[in-house]
């Protein structure tokens, strides 16, 4: 048997974002974050270097979060994907890190601002899961959850920069949430 | 719920912003800037009480006694002005809905991917399209043979694909479009380039042969008073010194990114821009249209720093694509191509000779200044300006050598010429403050100079002396013991360093539009350019309090080039220019408003102002803002890291317009100032003309980790020389000094000067090495 033409480079995958179920026939090559902001407008995740270093378009799969330039979408399928639109549910109510984001004046350029804020759900549920981080007292028992100061945000949510240096009150507001 | 900024955030007009007291103004609208009726230096209330972090973004400042004196009482806080009000687009930008240039839903919107030049001088000898052409889903690959002609442009970086010419590595050669983002940049890959390469030089020294001095520019290359040189072989003390700052990267968090479409004759850009009066402007001479025929929205712009302050080849290349395919287009830069393609801080080599009195008077200043520029665009960083505006000296030299290099054009970023110039400046003041064995901060304010030093212009506020000694109080600094080397903690060297700070106060015309609505609400139109800092809410702020109108009543609309014409948002001139043009407006319709009887008419009153030609007279003061940094760091003497511990910046900068959103700016600048110090830095390669650290996992932009408690806070200034909301730029003077503050720092830490930037472990590691 020969090989007529070229493998077809597509595959059909169905997610869910943010609660909708999306049945999409998506290019191999297409990574989470086009896949949100090309195919389906939520443009609400950003892209800051397409290459992982910056953080600029984490979002949740399946609750854990995740650089979404870095994964190929054809390798989600059934996956639960929750962008920074759907942080706040179904109702209008903004999730309360939206909220003290906004009320620390925790961005200025609004750029990283949804990966920030989709990377400290993301961490929050981490530590409560009991991971340690770099700064976690390695005393501490394992698996128990982790008290979040600053140093720990700090620390956890290094992935995500901010060229405008909102970081101080960054950490305030995710303190604020948290604390 | 009145205290929920998420509800009533929105630029609605009658929605209701949070912490604002929705109280009419005070007092009169003030009227031109009231230059000659006050002496400078006598207004200066200095606040008593540190706030707590938490507490001091509320931003209510109690003047103190010397109130009674103030000869110009500023509207009280209380009124909009000043008042920590919520940025009004601050709820889309959390809920991701605020939208950036690459992200507006044009129907049939295709992508396009830069092809960059691998060799770093040459010519194009043929571009073979064919492979990338036969992939599926593209549509064109200009090349420089067949991309649209474009019309003048005094930027040369903006005249892309219009020949064979390879001036630098990087510059864009090619360009794919194609129906999906994989596809243009598959076809990109696949476009083969032959070239015909030429020796290149890209190495800066100090003797260069091609080094020239640069003639009057925005600041004339040279200033020479007295006798530099003779003062200098005479003095009491001496210090000659080199410092070296690095290719800097301005790396918004948003690539350049530009999306285009035509219809018919008519343009139409969404584009991440510092300034969108001026790429329209740009847009129209280089595809030949009439200005109202392009119109450039820039409605929120993911950062810019200076690199984004006049258009890249991002909006051009769109707009040619555009044109070729009759299809609209997005080009967004992929990260590793900003740094060729979109401007650097260009490296700065100081040499710094200081002679002084022995009891610590400056004789004579020497500041001289090599850098590079590109073939393509003349660009010089001033960076030995500081020195004509700081100290006295009697005898002074400043002067700039530029070397054109075969290297990507340098442009603005953040502080440009006082970022490395003060760098190199307050790190020699501390050297001469150690050879002296006199207290840096009390040496700097023996040379406090009664005029400027550069002009000879008196001051229209300068309050250095008095930042220098709040922040000290509140750093501790009395406290610490001034022996290099003085305090270790287990492998540990801690110290501490202080630097001044300073930024010119700049300012440009600009339109604006106040318009009464029947409804009782305002409604103030200006080409402002909100980069994030906050211009949509400090504009209304400027309204509202010139309207005697509350807040919530002043809807502002801003970032798009059918607004009225306005300057860019950068050197610092932003809020400043476009604030004068809106006080003007509103002071205009409040005159208007009182006149006129009954009910308004439909469309309601409007009143447009324009301050060409005097937002940008000659002043005849010196005018700067002018600040204190401080910092605390800890060099581990087993890895050779050095991290800050914890850095206050205090400034003065005429009057805060925004509490919230000014300390949010001040507490940036010093972040990336952080980053400049320790750990921010380019290398030209010289075998092949690139820059080494192209992308964010090699260029350390500083993060979360990276970032101690920092607070910055300001003093209050009146100063009547300026603009009517008695303001000084403030989006800049916070990188100003921060990396000579943290240097500073690791010398008192360390006892040893480290003169190159970024200190890094490698360079602390040998530094400490004889040590060992």
């Amino acid at each position: 048997m020969t090989c007529e033409k070229p493998l077809d480079p597509h595959s059909e995958i169905t997610l869910r974002v943010n609660g909708n179920p999306h049945t999409l026939l998506v290019d191999h090559r297409r990574v989470l974050l086009d896949l949100l902001r090309e195919d389906l407008g939520l443009t609400g995740s950003k892209k800051g270097c397409d290459h992982g270093q910056c953080g600029a378009c984490t979002v949740l799969v399946d609750g854990r979060r995740v650089n979404g330039c870095l994964l190929l979408a054809v390798t989600l399928d059934g996956s639960e994907v929750t962008t920074i639109e759907g942080l706040g549910g179904d109702g209008e109510e903004p999730h309360p890190l939206q909220r003290a984001f906004l009320e620390r004046d925790a961005f200025q350029c609004g750029y990283c601002t949804p990966g920030q804020i989709c990377s400290a759900v993301g961490m929050i549920a981490e530590a409560a899961a009991g991971h340690p981080s770099h700064v976690t007292d390695p005393a501490e028992p394992s698996g128990r959850p982790v008290p979040l100061d600053g140093a720990e945000i700090r620390e956890r949510l290094s992935g995500n920069l901010c060229r405008c240096g909102a970081y101080p009150r960054i950490v305030e507001a995710v303190e604020e949430v948290t604390g | 719920m009145a205290n929920d900024p998420l509800e009533h955030g929105g630029p609605l007009p009658g929605t209701g912003l949070p912490h604002d007291d929705p109280v009419a103004a005070t007092g009169p609208a003030r009227d031109d800037p009231r230059a000659g009726t006050a002496l400078p230096h006598e207004d200066l209330v200095t606040r008593a009480a540190s706030a707590a972090p938490g507490e001091s973004g509320e931003g209510r400042r109690p003047r103190t006694g010397a109130l009674e004196q103030d000869p110009h009482p500023a509207p009280r806080t209380g009124t909009a002005l000043g008042a920590p009000a919520v940025r009004r687009e601050g709820r889309e930008k959390v809920t991701g809905n605020a939208r950036y240039a690459a992200e507006y839903p044009v129907p049939g919107r295709v992508h396009a991917w830069p092809v960059p030049a691998a060799v770093a001088r040459g010519r194009v000898t043929g571009v073979d399209t064919s492979a990338a052409l036969a992939l599926p889903g593209v549509l064109a690959v200009l090349t420089p043979g067949d991309a649209p002609r474009l019309g003048g442009t005094d930027d040369a970086t903006l005249a892309v694909l219009q020949n064979r010419h390879v001036p630098h590595r990087g510059w864009c050669v090619a360009l794919a479009v194609a129906e999906t983002l994989e596809a243009a940049r598959a076809a990109a890959r696949a476009v083969r380039v032959d070239y015909a390469t030429e020796h290149h030089d890209v190495v800066l020294r100090p003797d260069h042969p091609d080094a020239y001095e640069p003639g009057k520019g925005a600041q004339p290359g040279r200033l020479e008073h007295g006798d530099p040189y003779g003062a200098y072989a005479a003095a009491d003390v001496r210090l000659d010194t080199e410092y070296r700052v690095p290719p800097l990267h301005n790396h918004p968090m948003e690539p350049h990114a530009s999306t285009a479409h035509w219809d018919g004759d008519r343009l139409t850009v969404y584009t991440s821009s510092q300034g969108s009066t001026t790429v329209q402007s740009v847009l129209a001479g280089l595809f030949d249209l009439p200005e109202e025929h392009v119109t450039v929205v820039a409605e929120h712009v993911g950062g810019g720093f200076g690199s984004k302050g006049t258009p890249r080849p991002d909006v051009v290349l769109a707009a040619m694509a555009a044109r070729h395919t009759g299809r609209p287009v997005t080009v967004a830069y992929p990260r590793r191509y900003m740094p060729t393609a979109v401007g650097h801080r260009a490296p700065t080599l100081h040499r710094l000779r200081l002679g002084a009195t022995t009891d610590g008077h400056l004789t004579a200043v020497l500041h001289e200044v090599t850098t590079h520029t590109s073939h393509v665009r003349k660009y010089v960083e001033h960076a030995a300006v500081p020195s004509r505006v700081m100290y006295t000296a009697p005898h002074l030299l400043s002067s700039h050598r530029v070397v054109p290099l075969d290297v990507p054009s340098p442009s603005w970023m953040r502080a440009p010429g006082e970022a490395p110039g003060m760098y190199a400046l307050e790190s020699a003041v501390d050297e001469l403050a150690g050879a002296l064995g006199v207290d840096p901060i009390e040496l700097r304010i023996r040379n406090e100079p009664e005029r400027e030093p550069g002009s000879g212009k008196p001051f229209s506020s300068r309050h250095l002396a008095e930042c220098l000694r709040e922040s000290a109080r509140r750093f501790g600094w009395d406290r610490r013991d001034p022996r290099p080397r003085s305090r270790t903690e287990g492998p540990l060297l801690i110290g501490t360093g202080v630097a001044a700070a300073t930024y010119p106060v700049l300012i440009r015309p600009s339109t604006a539009t106040a318009q009464a609505l029947p409804d009782g609400t305002f409604l103030i139109r200006v080409n402002a350019a909100d980069i994030g800092t906050g211009a949509r809410t400090v504009l209304a702020q400027v309204a509202a309090d010139a309207l005697g109108a509350p807040l919530d009543r002043v809807r502002t609309e801003v970032g798009r080039s059918d607004l009225p014409p306005a300057s860019l948002a950068g050197d610092s001139s932003g809020t400043a220019s476009w604030g004068w043009a809106v006080h003007e407006a509103c002071a205009a319709l409040t005159a208007r408003l009182a006149e006129h009887p009954g009910p308004l008419p439909a469309e309601g009153l409007l009143v447009r102002s324009d301050t060409a030609g005097r937002a940008d007279a000659d002043s005849p003061y010196a005018r700067h803002a002018f600040g204190a940094h401080f910092a605390e760091v800890a060099v581990d003497t087993v890895t050779g890291e050095v991290r800050a511990r914890r850095m206050l910046g205090v400034y003065a900068a005429g009057r805060i317009l925004n509490a919230r959103t000014a300390r949010s700016q001040f507490v940036g600048g010093m972040i990336m100032g952080l980053g400049m110090a320790l750990t921010e830095g380019s290398t030209m390669d010289a075998p092949f003309g690139d820059f080494t650290e192209a992308d964010l996992a090699s260029y350390h932009v500083p993060a979360h980790a990276d970032v101690p408690g920092i607070e910055a806070d300001w003093i209050e200034e009146d100063d009547p020389h300026l603009n009517p909301m008695g303001s000084k730029g403030i989006g800049e003077i916070g990188i100003v000094g921060t990396a000579a503050a943290l240097g500073n720092a690791v010398h008192h830490a360390t006892g040893i000067r480290f003169r190159t930037l970024p200190l890094t472990p490698d360079r602390i590691l040998t530094g400490l090495l004889p040590q060992r």
